[in-house]
């Protein structure tokens, strides 16, 4: 009969040898501990420096290569390889160029930080960007007041700072000092197709009754008159509840809201704009946006189904391989709220946006800075701007040069403005779970429970939330 | 023992081991290690807090509604891919009844099997994403586009009561196929007498199946569910790209390793992360070993 139960192979004695030969195996695998995580021992390693001059104003080394990544999303890449590159290039010719682009930055960048090798210049986007913010923290981040304080490259007798619209540098500070260009300057409102509105005799509204009475024109035409994407864009949301609030009480009240401050979200600015708003998404939005992404609503848009988009101006090149010819983007800016708000109807929000940093321990820092400086130039912002359909934070760049519809109308919103411009709110660039549930509450409102307290106090408590816990670094904004 | 036999199986194992060893048990270590220190993911690591981190997921609503969900996945998966992957493999092992002294499937198994195995073979994220469009929440979605024109589109994975079972849904769906290939083999091993035995006696054929079938695959059975019960606590890619907003709308489709995910790469805690993958690894662990424990019985010899 077969051996059902064989023998084990194995005894006590023979047990503790293999033991001790798996151990004596184990010891080279100890040299591999370098894979350790957070190693401390980060060893500065030498950086490319050169004689500070009028014409060398950041004192860069002319022989030092520089090494470039940029994030290829909705603004692509030309810019850097057809426009930026050739500038930098005209003037240093001997510093080669090292360009690379990526769609998953945090992927490919992050590690390169940690193991202390990063490249010089990282354009920071796209939904996979790093924490800029813990960025900062961690000292990896380059000042830039250097580069802000140097003339610019093509604009006479003017520093780089004077040549920015306002509210650019502070966008980028943190405590004070400046550590990212925020180059693409994006004007935030209520988009819509011009031919459309002009094909039925609507106007965009200036008051809240207007544009709930332009809605319910929309809806009986058989078209959505608001939608926006719940499934991955539910922030552009938020900043329409936001805008709203802001132009009810001012910056100030958005200001509040990043400082972390008590009873910031239950401010009866904020509680207005969110019943506002609730009624609009009570009675005018499609319950099955909640499921869709924001491609889907854009395009629905473009098939003249969609009415206004809350969005900013990179749409209509995000856009542009969908757009029907006849399609026409404008904006409108969010129309006032109540008779008693303390911006006018035409006040607009507008921020700088699109990170671009030099890392602090890299091989040629000042080289990164010095391609900042190109790209803040006059000549390199137009091109920019004639590429990517945006426009960027050097005043008056694109002014007189007619480049698409939306450019235009987005220009003139601009223009319209005047002064009662303001920036925003920055918490969701700071703190990640505000901004998470920011997300979570807007979707909430606008198509679960129309409760705009219940909003106000999810937020409130959130925030309070992340306010307490020490494990987050905190920014403060004046 | 012949000699020199251990040098050459040793020779094969060091490149194995020392992969192992640095990639997933160092890992493991290093996990336990972070979760008592406070880190961003950026820069050294320095900021020691015991059990702090422990201290914070207690209090976390989200981290009790990812394991609601995870408990979810963790009772429902295996249960109806066990108990759909069983019926198939039976129908085309053995449904077809018993012709010249052979058991057979059923009509075209063969084609069958080669189909059902399809599903393990398409990645994760494709799945997904195919998946997202099949479950769309207007008239676009498959699913919606099929019903008819009055009726008002179903949300699916816009709606927070039902998103979960569409997760799990798919996740039956993908996982189906490779159970019925395994129990398939496992009942290719059942002498066919024992099916004549008990046909010869009367045995409908589910009395075969409940009486000769199940008891012998059991060990199989139970690997399966525990295989299951481990991806159960996964479900990461699925969440990740179909769910509204990464987590369902409002939380509700929150899974662990998606929690861990998150805090890890976007909000920039890699040590409250380290800290939910401890937990996650001992609730992984303590269900394989429940499970194998629980339904332990005597092995068979056939």
């Amino acid at each position: 009969m077969t051996d059902i139960f064989p023998k084990p192979e194995l005894d006590r004695r023979t047990l503790l040898r293999r033991a001790a030969a798996v151990g004596l195996l184990a010891t080279p695998a100890v040299g591999m501990l370098s894979a350790c995580v957070g190693s401390s021992d980060e060893g500065t390693q030498d950086q490319a420096t050169g004689t500070k001059s009028a014409d060398n104003p950041l004192g860069i080394d002319p022989k030092a290569g520089v090494e470039i990544v940029i994030f290829n999303g909705g603004l692509g890449t030309d810019y850097a390889t057809k426009v930026d590159t050739p500038l930098f290039n005209k003037k240093w010719p001997e510093a080669k160029v090292t360009y690379s682009q990526t769609e998953e930055i945090s992927t490919v960048i992050q590690p390169r930080i940690n193991g202390g090798n990063p490249p010089d210049m990282i354009n920071n986007s796209g939904s996979k960007l790093m924490d800029f913010g813990a960025i900062v923290k961690a000292g990896q981040a380059a000042d830039l007041t250097d580069l802000f304080a140097a003339p610019s490259l093509d604009i006479q007798g003017k520093t780089v700072a004077d040549t920015l619209v306002p509210g650019a540098i502070e966008q980028g500070s943190y405590d004070g000092k400046p550590f990212a260009v925020n180059y693409s300057y994006t004007v935030f409102g209520l988009w819509y197709n011009a031919t459309l509105f002009k094909k039925n005799s609507w106007t965009p509204p200036t008051t809240w009754a207007e544009f709930t009475a332009l809605c319910d024109k929309m809806k009986a035409a058989g078209v959505v008159p608001f939608g926006y994407a719940g499934a991955n864009a539910s922030y552009y949301m938020v900043r329409a509840i936001l805008t709203s609030a802001g132009k009810i009480g001012t910056e100030q009240v958005l200001k509040d809201i990043d400082n972390l401050k008590e009873g910031a979200w239950t401010n009866d600015a904020i509680k207005q704009a969110a019943e506002a708003w609730a009624g609009i998404g009570k009675n005018y939005i499609n319950k099955t946006f909640l499921g869709l992404r924001h491609t889907e609503v854009q395009l629905q848009q473009n098939q003249d189904k969609v009415g206004f988009y809350p969005c900013g101006s990179w749409l209509e090149n995000e856009q542009a391989k969908d757009t029907p010819k006849g399609f026409e983007y404008a904006i409108a800016a969010y129309p006032s709220v109540t008779a008693a708000d303390k911006l006018p109807a035409t006040a607009i929000n507008a921020a700088a946006g699109e990170i671009y940093f030099a890392a602090a321990k890299g091989k040629n820092p000042q080289g990164g800075k010095e391609y900042l400086r190109t790209m803040l130039s006059k000549e390199a912002a137009l091109e920019f701007t004639k590429l990517t359909k945006s426009l960027t934070v050097v005043a008056g760049a694109s002014d007189g040069q007619t480049i698409s519809p939306g450019l235009t109308s987005a220009n003139d919103a601009v223009t319209k403005a005047g002064k009662d411009i303001f920036m925003g709110y920055l918490f969701d660039t700071w703190y990640k779970k505000l901004d998470d549930e920011s997300r979570a509450a807007a979707n909430d409102l606008m198509f679960k429970d129309y409760d705009a307290a219940k909003f106000c106090e999810r937020m409130e408590k959130a925030s309070q939330a992340v306010a307490k816990d020490s494990s987050v670094t905190k920014f403060t904004r004046s | 023992m012949r000699h020199g036999k251990y040098p050459f199986i040793i020779g094969f194992l060091v490149v194995p081991v020392a992969l192992y060893a640095v990639f997933v048990v160092w890992a493991y270590i290093q996990a336990f290690y972070l979760s008592v220190y406070e880190w961003s993911g950026l820069g050294p690591v320095e900021h020691f807090v015991g059990l702090d981190n422990f201290r914070k997921m207690w209090d976390d609503t989200t981290f009790w509604q990812s394991i609601k969900h995870n408990i979810f996945l963790l009772v429902f998966l295996p249960l109806i891919t066990v108990v759909l992957a069983l019926v198939f493999a039976f129908l085309l092992n053995v449904g077809g009844g018993h012709k010249g002294g052979v058991t057979r499937g059923v009509w075209g198994s063969k084609v069958y099997r080669i189909i059902f195995f399809f599903p393990q073979l398409l990645a994760l994220a494709i799945v997904a994403v195919i998946f997202g469009r099949v479950f769309g929440p207007d008239k676009s979605g498959m699913i919606n586009g099929l019903f008819p024109e009055s009726w008002s589109p179903w949300l699916f994975l816009a709606d927070e009561r039902y998103a979960m079972g569409c997760i799990l849904v798919v996740l039956v769906w993908q996982a189906v196929g490779f159970y019925v290939v395994l129990f398939s083999a496992g009942m290719g091993n059942i002498p066919t007498e024992v099916y004549e035995a008990a046909a010869i006696d009367g045995a409908t054929r589910v009395t075969l199946f409940f009486r000769i079938t199940i008891p012998l695959l059991w060990n199989t059975i139970q690997v399966a569910w525990v295989y299951l019960g481990i991806a159960a606590f996964d479900a990461f890619a699925l969440v990740n790209i179909m769910t509204v907003d990464r987590g369902g709308p409002d939380g509700a489709t929150s899974v662990l390793s998606l929690m861990i995910y998150r805090n890890a790469f976007e909000f920039s805690q890699a040590g409250y992360a380290s800290a939910l993958g401890v937990v996650l690894f001992f609730l992984t662990l303590t269900f394989a070993a429940l499970t194998l424990r629980v339904t332990r019985r005597e092995s068979l010899e056939a």
